[in-house]
C-alpha cells in the first residue's frame, strides 16, 4: 500500500467509526450502539490476552479475573457502597494498576508451567478471584458479596456526565453514545500499544521466547521477566476494559465474570488469529455482534417456519455458535485473518 | 603464558546414577581456538550446557573474565559473554533472518516496555542501532542476501551461519559451537574454518566440540579430550592425537 493509500483507508475509517454510532443509532435501535460499546471492550479484552497467549505463548484460561480486578476497583473507588467517589482518571488507571498487579501474582508461580498445566492454573485463578468477590462480603463487607455493587459512579468529564443524555445543538446525546467515543478512544490506545509492543524489542523476546525457550535463554533473554512482563500488560488492558464496563453497566456482580466469559476471549483470539492484531480485532467484533444477531434471528424464524418456539433460541444461539467454532477450527485453524508468520506456523505444521 | 579468560575447575555434573561429568578442568585462554572431543557420550555436550547456563553443575569452580559465574542463569552467563550456537540447530523458525540475529541484541539493549509503548526517540534510535548492528552481522558470516527469509525456509548451511551471527550478536568473548560441521559438506566445512579463524582473528576466543577429528586438528590452538565424563587429555593437537588414552577411547584398547 502507498502513503496515499493508506491516509485514504485511515480517513475512510475514521470518517465511518465516527458516524457509527449514529448511523446504528437511528436505524437499528440504541441496543445496538450498545451492542457495539460492548464490542469495543472486548476488543480491548482480546487485546490483552492476545498479548499474553498470541504474542508470548503463553495459554491463560483465567483472563476474566483482570477485568473482574479492574471492574471492583473502579465500583469500590466510585460508588455509595464505600461512599467513595473519585473521578475516572484516577480510578481507571488504579484498576489497570491493580489488574497488573494480579497479573505479577498469577504469573510468578506459574512460571515454570506451560501449555495444559499453564491452562489449568490460570483457569483456576479466574475462578479464585469470582469465587473471592462473592465471598469478600463477611465478616468486612468489600465487595458486597453476590449482590454486587449497584449505583456505580458514571465517568465524568469536567461537567459533563456520561449517565445522563444530553442536548447537544438540538441533537440527543445518549449514555450509549458517549461511552461509545470513549471506549473508541482508549481502545485506539489499546491497538496502538499492542502494535508498538508488538514490533519493539520486548515483542521479538515474546516470539523468540514462544518459538524456543531454550535457544531464547542461550541468547541471553531473562524468562522470567519476560512472561512477567507479558502477564503484567496483558491484564492491564484488562483492568482498563473493566473499570469501563463497571461504570458503564453502573452495576457489577461476580456473574459477569465467569468461566464462559474467560473462554469467550481466548475464543476471540484463537478464531481472530492469534497474534495479529487485525485478527484479534475481528474475532471480538464478530463474537460479540454475532450472538446478538442469533439472538435477533433464531426466535422471530422459528415463529415464522414452525409457528412455534421448537428449541429455546437461547440454548439454539449456543448450540449453532459451538457448531460455528468447531467448524471453524477443522477448516481453518489459524483464524480468520492470521499473520503471515502464524499461517506459516499453520503450514508447517501441516505438512509435519 | 597467554592470558586465561575461563577457567573452570572440578567440576562434578550427575544425572541421577549417571556421572556426566566427574571432577572436569578446562583452562581457555584470551584468543585462542580450543576444541573439546571425545566419543559419544562422552559428555562434551553435558559440558557445554554447564558452561552456558543451561545446566547447573554440581560441585566446581567457574570463573570466566574474572566474574564467577558458578550456577549463574543462561542469562547471566550471556550477559558475561559467553554465547553459543545448539548441536541440532535451535533458531526461531518463523522470524526472519534478521529477526533472529535482532533477539541476539535483547541483552545488549536495554528498551523496556514503557519506552516501546512511547516510542521514545532512545526507544527509536536503540531499535535502529539493532537492526543496523544486525545487517553488519549477517554480512559478516555472509548471508545478508536471505535477510528477510524466515530462517526455517535456509538452507542447512545458512541456518548454520545463522546461528553463529545470532551468538555474536550477544558480543560474546568466547563464542561456544556445539557441532558446528555436523551435516556439512568438505566445502561447507572448509568455509566454516575460514569463519571461525575469522571470528578469532576478530578478538572472540572460539570454544568448539566437533566430531570431525581432522578439522580438528588443522583449526585448534589446544584440544581437551573427554572420556566418560572426564577429561583424559588436554594440549596442543600434535601431542593429543597420539596420546595413548586418546587413541584407546577412541579406536579401542586393541589398538593402543
Amino acid at each position: 500500500m502507498n502513503a496515499n493509500k493508506k491516509l485514504g483507508v485511515f480517513i475512510a475509517s475514521a470518517i465511518v467509526l465516527a458516524v457509527l454510532p449514529f448511523v446504528v443509532g437511528s436505524t437499528l435501535g440504541n441496543s445496538w450502539v450498545r451492542t457495539i460499546d460492548f464490542a469495543l471492550l472486548y476488543v480491548m479484552l482480546a487485546l490483552g490476552l492476545n498479548i499474553v497467549v498470541g504474542f508470548a505463548g503463553l495459554l491463560d484460561l483465567g483472563f476474566i479475573a483482570f477485568y473482574a480486578v479492574g471492574a471492583y476497583t473502579f465500583a469500590l473507588l466510585g460508588s455509595p457502597h464505600f461512599d467513595i467517589h473519585l473521578p475516572f482518571y484516577i480510578s481507571i488507571p488504579l484498576g489497570a494498576l491493580c489488574a497488573a498487579l494480579f497479573g505479577l501474582l498469577l504469573g510468578t508461580p506459574v512460571l515454570k508451567l506451560k501449555g495444559d498445566y499453564l491452562a489449568i492454573v490460570t483457569l483456576g485463578f479466574g475462578e479464585i478471584i469470582r469465587i473471592f468477590m462473592n465471598n469478600l462480603n463477611a465478616p468486612i463487607n468489600i465487595t458486597n458479596g453476590p449482590q454486587g455493587i449497584n449505583l456505580i459512579d458514571p465517568i465524568q468529564i469536567g461537567g459533563l456526565s456520561m449517565g445522563k443524555t444530553i442536548d447537544v445543538a438540538g441533537f440527543a446525546l445518549n449514555p450509549v453514545h458517549m461511552y461509545y467515543y470513549l471506549f473508541l478512544a482508549l481502545t485506539v490506545g489499546v491497538v496502538i500499544m499492542a502494535y508498538r509492543l508488538q514490533y519493539s524489542r520486548i515483542g521479538r523476546a515474546w516470539v523468540a521466547m514462544r518459538e524456543d525457550q531454550i535457544a531464547a535463554s542461550a541468547m541471553g533473554l531473562n524468562i522470567r521477566n519476560i512472561k512477567l512482563l507479558a502477564f503484567a500488560l496483558g491484564a492491564l488492558s484488562g483492568g482498563v476494559a473493566g473499570g469501563l464496563f463497571a461504570s458503564f453497566q453502573g452495576f457489577i456482580s461476580p456473574e459477569s465474570f465467569g468461566l464462559l466469559e474467560s473462554i469467550m476471549i481466548l475464543a476471540m483470539v484463537v478464531l481472530g488469529g492469534m497474534g495479529h492484531i487485525p485478527g484479534v480485532i475481528l474475532g471480538a467484533v464478530v463474537l460479540t455482534i454475532a450472538p446478538e444477531i442469533l439472538r435477533d434471528v433464531i426466535g422471530p424464524l422459528q415463529m415464522h417456519t414452525f409457528g412455534r418456539m421448537i428449541v429455546d433460541p437461547e440454548n439454539a444461539r449456543m448450540l449453532l455458535f459451538g457448531l460455528a467454532m468447531v467448524i471453524m477450527m477443522l477448516t481453518r485453524p489459524e483464524g480468520m485473518w492470521p499473520s503471515k508468520r502464524r499461517k506459516a506456523e499453520f503450514e508447517d505444521a501441516k505438512k509435519g | 603464558m597467554a592470558e586465561v579468560l575461563l577457567k573452570i575447575e572440578g567440576i562434578h555434573k550427575r544425572f541421577g546414577g549417571l556421572h556426566a561429568l566427574n571432577n572436569v578442568a578446562l583452562h581457555i585462554n584470551k584468543g585462542e581456538i580450543y576444541g573439546l572431543i571425545g566419543p559419544n557420550g562422552a559428555g562434551k555436550t553435558t559440558m557445554f550446557n554447564v558452561l552456558t547456563g543451561l545446566y547447573t553443575p554440581d560441585e566446581g569452580t567457574f570463573t570466566f573474565d574474572g566474574k564467577d559465574l558458578f550456577r549463574a542463569p543462561p542469562h547471566i552467563v550471556v550477559a558475561g559473554g559467553i554465547a553459543r550456537t545448539f548441536q541440532n540447530i535451535r533458531l526461531f523458525h518463523e522470524m526472519t533472518a534478521l529477526e533472529n540475529v535482532m533477539v541476539g541484541r535483547h541483552i545488549r539493549s536495554k528498551a523496556g516496555a514503557l519506552g516501546a509503548i512511547l516510542r521514545t526517540k532512545a526507544a527509536r534510535e536503540e531499535e535502529a542501532a539493532i537492526e543496523a548492528k544486525a545487517w553488519e552481522l549477517l554480512k559478516y558470516v555472509g548471508i545478508d542476501d536471505v535477510a528477510h527469509e524466515r530462517a526455517r525456509n535456509l538452507s542447512y548451511g545458512h541456518q548454520r551461519r545463522l546461528e553463529i551471527a545470532r551468538a555474536l550478536a550477544t558480543e560474546p568473548k568466547l563464542l561456544a559451537l556445539d557441532e558446528p560441521a555436523a551435516g556439512m559438506n568438505p566445502k561447507e566445512t572448509e568455509d566454516l574454518k575460514t569463519l571461525m579463524e575469522k571470528i578469532r582473528n576478530d578478538g572472540v576466543t572460539v570454544l568448539l566440540i566437533e566430531h570431525d577429528v581432522k578439522l580438528m586438528m588443522g583449526l585448534c590452538d589446544r584440544i581437551a579430550v573427554l572420556d566418560y565424563g572426564k577429561k583424559i587429555a588436554e594440549g596442543v593437537p600434535e601431542v593429543v592425537r597420539k596420546d595413548p588414552k586418546v587413541i584407546e577411547a577412541y579406536l579401542g584398547a586393541a589398538h593402543s
